[in-house]
């Protein structure tokens, strides 16, 4: 024990007088990947382990802020790679020709087809309601809806989870959507900025449920021990959140890009995923899932937006999202 | 010699002409109030801007130097003290716009403190003086100061009848030799104390007058001053 | 040709403070307007958030001032034990950032909170604070104290002998010096009010309870971060501006100019001392309204202070000298306008409080972006923007005791050759020394929980001590979140107190 940490300190030492030559990756991401809690700081040593690089994060707020901030920083950004886009916003990143193939193909584990030559998925989940265990659940959004039961969520204009239920409204109602947002205004407590608000205030017990992912339970229930959180099964079936990762095509890292993308999607990197990022990996590590992962709800119909059909819908949606809970 | 040469101030609708020279000793400048006598201090001191005329004292033009760079001492109304600071560091200021003052500045200091009769109190902040202790500290700024002009822009009024002539008498024995020009609106202070009277009515600061000269014969602005029928 | 020099010195510090100002409000908009492509304009939905706007922002001001007079009288006329931990806690408020006091106003008025919780118990119907009025009751929450603290100020200024003259005249001391006084400071104070929820963003957002919440900073954000389209950004960020000067413009008009006349500061004394119940009701509202919610902060945090991880302790000290830096800054550059004063400074005194910080921080963005790594100059410009936002408070404190400074010792000081820096720091510094200290303390305090620029600047290595609070919660980490949430009220509180402390310390008449 003794000896190895020894040696971790000894390369440790090397590392840092061998820095002023080493090449850096810029990897721009949303916070809460960065944080200490996040995925980041353990994926940024099991990458520096083999790359012999530095592997620098540079958090960029909400998920929703990320693409605003690269518009804003152009074709002069830093980034060699952003991280943490989801197939909502995809859309729109391809349209600022930033970004370039990421030449990974790799055989991932996700419950749709995937095909985008730009955007390489990390991991994915689950959008859904999650309550307290004990309580009645609810069993659709048209239930909710005709329910009495309180809801939290968050804005599609700021926050991703918002955006997922705008899409999965529409993607289980179509032209029925705005109807079922009416039905549900008197169920919706407030809309929140982003997550960490409306789940902050689902725990103080200011609604019976809160917008967020399916996994949720599964932080109470393997970081807290504790299992008073459950999930919502809908019968429409749960809009998934696919986070994407891609290259930009300014880089001058493309080699170190190229093997952060393919590392992305290795054991390394993926078996970091569930317990940090509270996700489903896009691609299961041989040692398969943690213990929880196997009590957490798995939709029956698993609903997604192409990144093309979600950009095309988004501004009508957001419209009868806004009408109805103007009223 | 102070000399004011074709003085003009102009004022809204008021205006003032001052045309006279002032030797040195004690001149006191009286004349119905509203007259303009601070007024006329004021552009002696170099916060009034004058329509024309030139200020000089002996043989140098000082019309248009800052308030500090005439060789001019001043007495305020009130606030002549800053209260946050000690009876020594207000004399001090008198020696120059810094705090820092050199050893034989000190002793200055605490000859002055001595000399208007404030010993001991030093290091007190002026709320801790009475009002006369108040303009004896003042006093003591102007004799450190040691600049051949003073103005007096009655500065013992809220003093009581007992102590302001007592204050008269001191400044009266301290500034002796220099050119005092006093500000006041009761004329037994200038008989008092004043060598000679400037009268400032209707507009015009008259050229000094011996002060038992003017009492004896006042001229009919002066007698319409103090009350006395023509 | 010399004086003028002088001159020309003795004013640039002024100079300087209003070209940063102008520089950090409208050149920070032209900059983002520079960026823009030709968007969409300003939609029927962006107005419905402009009235929207409007109408929160003037029910704020005029409930905070409404129920600041009572306790202000209350606080100007009695004396008792802990009234000037009173007045300390009612700066807390306005200190704390948004999501603590937020989540602190839940914990009481909330579905679950304490409030409903005994209605429920008496077979009383639940209350929602979700809405226009839980909008408002948040932005009471923040600006009473100020409100409280700006029309005591008032208050204190009465000469004691007005009191004396009017007690010996046994007239209304309501009527021929309250009014008055009140007709001169309440303007002010609804300006103020006015202005801070005029760019509301968080608070609207949270408890507004939807879309039709939607005030002209969020649909700035909006713009910014999901449109992407900066040119209705500029737009909305012009019309903010132009809220906000109109209501400044507004404001002036109807203030009476002729101030209370000078005392000598002796302690008031007063004879009329109204009814005791009455004002033991306005400070035991005030208290109770502003403390429970303060309160259950503590008790939410005290848990998670023992549970957090070193990057908190590391970006409190971060966050400390980032305050503690723009706290110095924002009082330099207030005196400096202050020494000048004038409509200019009462201009620039009023626009960064219109301004919007999203754009301000944008605009910032774009211009350092092309130059230098925002990273490396996260936390200068943080303490730059700090100040500047803060000043507007730091010039209403300041300026008053300023020009009275410069009344009563100007001629004085001119005559001993006091200037620069020795009028400063002989005479207008000790002069102005409470107000100062209250203005340092303030800058501090608001430095602290602020979480603007810092947020599109910051790597981890910068984060400030909200930014990781946020980051926390963002992680599953809720506990630990609300113990950083404590944490940053302490320290914010903390820093206020020293500050204002120092500058009564030893305070002389």
């Amino acid at each position: 024990m003794k000896t190895t940490y020894s040696i971790g300190v000894a390369a440790a030492l090397c590392a840092t007088s061998a820095l002023a030559e080493t090449p850096v990756l810029n990897v721009m991401t949303y916070d809460s990947f960065v944080s200490d809690w996040g995925p980041g700081p353990a994926v940024e040593a099991a990458f520096e382990e083999v790359c012999g690089c530095d592997l620098v994060f540079t958090g960029a707020g909400d998920g929703a802020a990320l693409l605003a901030r690269l518009q804003l920083e152009g074709k002069g950004t830093e980034a060699d790679i952003v991280l943490g886009l989801d197939t909502n916003l995809t859309a729109a990143a391809r349209e600022t020709g930033l970004f370039a193939p990421h030449g990974v193909s790799a055989d991932l584990d996700l419950p749709i087809a995937w095909d985008d030559p730009e955007f390489l998925p990390f991991d994915w989940g689950y959008f859904a309601f999650v309550g307290n265990a004990g309580e009645d659940a609810v069993t659709s959004l048209r239930a909710l809806a005709e329910s009495d039961t309180k809801i939290l969520i968050q804005d599609p204009r700021s926050s991703t989870p918002g955006l997922g239920l705008l899409m999965w409204v529409k993607a289980a109602y179509g032209d029925d959507a705005a109807g079922v947002w009416a039905d549900l205004a008197d169920n919706i407590v407030t809309v929140t900025p982003g997550w960490s608000e409306a789940y902050g205030l689902f725990l103080e017990g200011e609604a019976d449920a809160v917008l967020s992912y399916t996994t949720s339970p599964a932080y109470h229930l393997i970081a807290e021990e504790d299992d008073s959180k459950v999930t919502w099964a809908f019968d429409e079936g749960h809009y998934m959140q696919v986070e994407v990762a891609g290259k930009l095509a300014g880089t001058d890292q493309s080699e170190l890009a190229d093997q952060f993308l393919a590392f992305m999607v290795s054991d390394g990197f993926q078996s970091i995923i569930p317990t940090t990022n509270w996700m489903y990996p896009a691609k299961v590590p041989a040692d398969g899932l943690p213990d929880g992962f196997d009590t957490l709800v798995t939709p029956e119909t698993a609903l997604l937006l192409s990144a093309d059909d979600a950009a095309a819908a988004r501004d009508a949606a957001l419209e009868e999202w806004r009408a109805a809970l103007s009223q | 010699m102070l000399t004011l040469d074709g003085l003009r101030i102009f004022l809204g609708a008021f205006q003032l002409r001052a045309d006279l020279r002032v030797e040195p000793g004690i001149t006191a400048i009286i004349g119905p109030s509203g007259g303009g006598k601070s007024t006329l201090l004021s552009a002696l001191a170099g916060f009034q801007t004058l329509a024309a005329g030139r200020i000089s004292w002996e043989g140098q033009d000082i019309t248009a130097a800052a308030p500090h760079a005439r060789p001019i001492s001043m007495l305020f109304q009130d606030n002549n003290l800053f209260p946050h600071l000690s009876i020594s560091q207000n004399v001090g200021l008198g020696l120059g716009p810094n705090l820092r003052l050199a050893g034989s500045d000190k002793d200055k200091v605490a000859e002055a403190i001595r000399a208007v009769g404030l010993d001991g109190m030093a290091d007190r902040n002026p709320g801790a003086l009475s009002g006369g202790q108040q303009s004896r500290a003042a006093l003591a700024r102007v004799l450190v100061a040691h600049r051949p002009i003073v103005l007096l822009d009655e500065p013992f009024a809220a003093l009581g009848p007992g102590l302001k002539a007592e204050m008269l008498d001191l400044t009266r024995e301290k500034l002796s030799g220099r050119t005092v020009l006093m500000v006041t609106h009761d004329p037994s202070d200038a008989r008092q104390v004043a060598d000679q009277v400037i009268l400032l009515a209707d507009n015009v600061a008259a050229t000094p007058v011996d002060t038992k000269e003017m009492f004896a014969n006042p001229p009919d602005a002066l007698r319409a001053y103090l009350g006395q029928a023509g | 040709m010399a004086r003028g020099l002088v001159a020309v010195i003795n004013r640039l510090p002024a100079w300087l403070a209003m070209a940063l100002v102008l520089g950090l409000t409208f050149g920070t908009l032209a900059a983002v307007a520079a960026r823009a492509e030709l968007g969409r304009g300003v939609s029927s939905a962006d107005w419905a958030a402009v009235r929207f706007t409007i109408t929160q922002a003037i029910a704020s001001a005029l409930i905070s001032v409404a129920l600041a007079v009572p306790a202000a009288r209350a606080l100007a006329r009695r004396s008792f034990r802990g009234r000037r931990a009173l007045i300390t806690l009612m700066g807390a408020p306005f200190l704390l950032p948004v999501i603590v006091a937020v989540l602190g106003l839940l914990a009481v008025f909330g579905r679950g909170g304490v409030l409903n919780g005994a209605l429920a118990a008496l077979g009383f119907p639940q209350i929602s604070i979700y809405g226009f009025w839980g909008v408002v009751l948040a932005h009471v929450f923040f600006n009473l104290p100020l409100a409280v603290r700006l029309i005591l100020q008032g208050w204190q200024a009465i000469p004691a002998e007005r009191f004396r003259l009017t007690a010996s005249l046994n007239g209304s001391v309501f009527r021929l010096l309250e009014v008055p006084m009140l007709a001169r400071v309440v303007p002010g104070a609804l300006l103020v009010v006015f202005l801070i929820c005029l760019t509301s963003f968080a608070v609207a957002l949270t408890l507004g309870g939807g879309p039709r919440a939607t005030t002209v900073e969020l649909a700035i954000y909006q713009a910014i971060q999901f449109d992407f389209d900066l040119g209705r950004a500029a737009l909305l960020a012009c019309i903010q501006f132009a809220l906000g000067l109109s209501a400044a413009f507004v404001a002036w008009q109807v203030t009476p100019s002729q101030g209370m006349g000078r005392g000598l500061d002796r302690i008031v004394q007063r004879w009329d001392k109204g009814s005791v119940g009455f004002d033991a009701l306005a400070l035991t509202f005030a208290t109770v309204f502003l403390a429970l919610p303060l309160l259950m902060v503590l008790l939410r945090g005290a848990p998670g202070l023992f549970d957090m991880p070193n990057a908190v302790w590391a970006a409190a000290g971060r966050s400390v000298i980032v305050a503690v830096a723009s706290a110095v800054l924002c009082v330099a550059l207030a005196l400096a306008l202050a020494m000048r004063g004038g409509v200019a400074v009462s201009v620039v005194g009023v626009l960064p409080l219109a301004a919007s910080g999203l754009v301000m921080g944008t605009g910032l963005f774009v211009l350092v972006y092309p130059f230098v790594s925002p990273r490396s100059v996260a936390l200068p410009v943080t303490v730059l923007v700090n100040a500047a936002l803060a000043l507007p408070f730091a010039v209403r404190a300041i300026a008053p005791a300023v020009a009275d400074a410069k009344r009563d010792y100007g001629r004085l000081s001119a005559s001993l050759g006091l200037r620069g820096w020795d009028l400063l720091r002989i005479v207008v510094i000790p002069r102005a020394r409470r107000p100062l200290g209250f203005a340092a303390g303030l800058a501090a305090a608001l430095s602290m929980g602020d979480l603007g620029v810092i947020t599109l600047f910051a790597g981890d290595a910068q984060e400030t001590l909200p930014l990781t609070m946020y980051r926390l919660m963002g992680s599953y980490q809720m506990e630990a979140a609300a113990g950083a949430g404590l944490l940053l009220l302490a320290l914010s509180l903390a820093l206020f107190w020293l500050c204002d402390q120092g500058g009564r310390r030893d305070a002389d008449t």
